[in-house]
């Protein structure tokens, strides 16, 4: 009997001590860590930190690639959310935060000093659309994808439609409408712009990264939208222009303010951000003014303080960061289209330097870049 | 007793300082550790309390039995997800029950040894190993389109995804969980009760009916609370599947929410302090529901151990 028992306490001992190593192994670690994080985190210029939006990473993640390849400095971008972006900004956590919507009343005020937002790219929201054997591509109107997403147009058939589409047959299939599940800046877009064109809708349900549908199934993220449509015969969804691009879906031309039907393209995009800019580059493109522009798009803004000498920040790290965003806007520009996200049009850029231009460092204007 | 004498030497025996002082440091690394698991849970519980105050004060009993869900204008009633919550749950946990008491009766007493109870007994882990990332992706390529033909065959609107196919993927995922503890708890019967039973003259079922049952159910139910636990705060496969609508359900086939898949679909993009507050809250309402459950399930589990 007593043999296994003085096994059983020789494990018992050996995996004491083996604990006792271990916790002062990690006692040990945690004596040198802080000084190691300590020196990264103040030292290193050449190593930044983002985070946001979602939309943008593709886009991020090649020309921060690139960008470290032609001047050696790192950046670290974390796909988050555009909120929780934000709220890392305001911790001042990180070194940019980028969101696809501007700053709303309340985060503006929790964040007291002036913030700026730079363009990075625009990218289109597509109505996506699954009718089987149907050939055409569909025409939509503002009025009727509002009426749809309202539940008011419940056929495909429907009067409306059929109006848009002249010689095109409809099918009588119900209209199964799909929506995003996940807050997200796509919806944010969506919504603006069924706002904007539509008294109805600006009053019930609204604007947001996400709202209280009046009908439909939602899916998380673009990829369970696409799904849902996919497989849904009859169903309607709005989704990136990217993400439909690369999937090969099938999306509907949508009529602009000056009444022409354009297929969502980067083109067409870009040329939506081709108009005036206010100052502050705090605009929705949506429903824009272009003649040629595809009417729901919009901007993502990387996100900074406009003072850039906060939390005993070097002088180095502030001029990287506004080096890095400004090559963005410039070289960087180059790598959106075979990611099939919109560069930004020459206005842009003409506006989006002089942001940059006017970020301080103890109020001395940091880059000296002629505008 | 000479044996025994000659290996361990005398001085081991004796009593010494340097033993005791190993004891106390043992015991206390245990305290340590079962202290800090209490300490988390209820760190836990405060911090969900603490920030869901804002929502609270703003929304106060609203939360718990308003309808509507409008984070744009700020209204937030938790009711279409509670019920969505319990609804899948139970549902699962309804369809579940049959398959996983099978397979533990079968494994656990007809079925006891050899590859084929080897292999299903892996087979079985493994299912619980599974992420559930890619349940909700087979549920959503697979189940859907089957549950939409039947749904379109039986005359309801066929959406496909909804409350009944998140049940009918949470099923399959908490089956393990009952079967395997029920595996083990029926395997432990001891075989002295189920002899004396075969040699009354009772058949097979008669002992499983009589014998093995009654003396494992306490623990079998034990086994369908973990599974039930599992299911109220499964996410991901479910919000794939459930069609996350905000309104009320008004059957099992229809698209709804639960309180799990909107935090997850909804927490990253909160950007106002009382959207965050409110969708902490109804982490703290899941959180409540789940230890209530367990609470109720704790006490009919002892009230059946007593008789």
């Amino acid at each position: 009997m007593y043999r296994p028992i003085l096994t059983i306490k020789k494990v018992l001992n050996l995996s004491f001590y083996l604990f006792i190593i271990l916790l002062a192994a990690c006692n040990g670690n945690d004596n040198t860590t802080p000084g190691k994080t300590g020196s990264a985190s103040s030292g290193n210029d050449n190593s930044l930190l983002g985070a946001g939006s979602t939309f943008v990473y593709p886009l991020f993640s090649k020309q921060f690639a690139e960008y470290n390849k032609a001047t050696g400095v790192r950046v670290n971008y974390q796909s988050i959310g555009s909120g929780g972006g934000i709220l890392q900004l305001l911790n001042k956590t990180v070194d940019f935060g980028d969101s696809d919507a501007p700053l709303n009343e309340e985060q503006t005020q929790n964040f007291g000093v002036p913030v700026l937002h730079i363009p990075m790219c625009s990218g289109a929201v597509v109505m996506s659309y699954n009718l089987p054997g149907l050939q055409d591509t569909v025409k939509l109107s503002p009025e009727v994808i509002a009426n749809i997403f309202l539940g008011n147009i419940k056929k495909w058939n429907d009067p409306q439609i059929v109006a848009l589409n002249g010689g095109v047959s409809l099918p009588n299939t119900p209209i199964v409408v799909a929506h995003r599940s996940d807050g997200s800046g796509t919806t944010n877009i969506f919504t603006t712009y069924l706002s904007k064109v539509n008294s109805s809708w600006e009053k019930k349900p609204g604007k947001g990264s996400s709202i209280n549908w009046p009908v439909g199934l939602g899916g998380k993220g673009n990829e369970g939208v696409a799904g849902l449509i996919k497989q849904t015969p009859g169903a309607i969804g709005y989704i990136e222009l990217a993400y439909a691009m690369q999937n090969k879906m099938s999306f509907a031309k949508v009529q602009n303010k000056s009444g022409n039907f354009i297929t969502p393209s980067v083109a067409s995009t870009s040329a939506a951000g081709n108009v005036d800019l206010p100052a502050d580059s705090k605009v929705s493109l949506t429903n824009t003014d272009a003649v040629d522009g595809y009417p729901i798009s919009g901007f993502t803004w990387a996100i900074i303080y406009k003072e850039q000498a906060y939390d005993n920040r070097s002088k180095g790290k502030a001029e990287n960061i506004l080096k890095l965003l400004w090559w963005n806007i410039h070289e960087g520009q180059k790598y959106c289209e075979d990611l099939h996200y919109a560069p930004l049009s020459p206005a842009a850029i003409k506006v989006a330097e002089a942001i940059l231009n006017s970020a301080t460092y103890n109020n001395i204007p940091l880059l000296q870049n002629p505008a | 007793m000479q044996m025994i004498s000659k290996k361990l030497p005398l001085k081991k025996v004796l009593f010494s300082y340097k033993k005791v002082r190993r004891e106390t440091t043992f015991k206390n690394t245990l305290v340590v550790s079962a202290v800090l698991m209490l300490l988390l849970t209820i760190g836990v519980f405060f911090t969900l309390v603490v920030y869901s105050i804002p929502s609270f004060k703003a929304l106060g009993f609203h939360f718990f039995w308003g309808k509507t869900w409008d984070p744009v204008n700020n209204v937030y009633g938790a009711l279409p997800f509670l019920i969505g919550t319990l609804l899948t749950s139970f549902l699962a946990l309804i369809i579940s029950i049959p398959f996983s008491y099978a397979i533990a009766i079968y494994l656990g007493e007809y079925n006891t040894k050899g590859w084929l109870s080897g292999a299903l007994k892996n087979i079985v882990e493994l299912v619980a190993a599974v992420p559930s990332v890619i349940y909700g992706f087979w549920a959503l390529v697979v189940l859907v389109p089957v549950v939409r033909n039947f749904e379109s065959k039986v005359g309801i609107a066929p959406y496909g995804v909804g409350i009944f196919s998140a049940s009918l993927v949470l099923a399959v995922m908490i089956i393990p969980y009952a079967a395997s503890l029920g595996r083990e708890l029926i395997r432990m019967v001891p075989s002295d009760l189920k002899e004396g039973a075969y040699s009354l003259g009772a058949t097979r079922y008669e002992v499983l009916k009589h014998v093995v049952l009654p003396y494992t159910k306490s623990g079998l139910f034990a086994g369908l609370l973990l599974s039930l636990g599992r299911a109220l705060g499964e996410t991901m496969a479910v919000t794939m599947v459930i069609g996350n609508t905000t309104s009320l359900p008004d059957s099992i086939f229809a698209p709804g929410n639960t309180m799990a898949s909107v935090i997850a679909n909804e927490f990253t993009e909160a950007d106002r302090s009382l959207y965050l507050s409110a969708l902490i809250e109804l982490g703290l309402v899941l959180f409540t529901v789940t230890l209530v459950i367990n609470i109720i399930g704790k006490m009919i589990i002892k009230k059946f151990s007593n008789q």
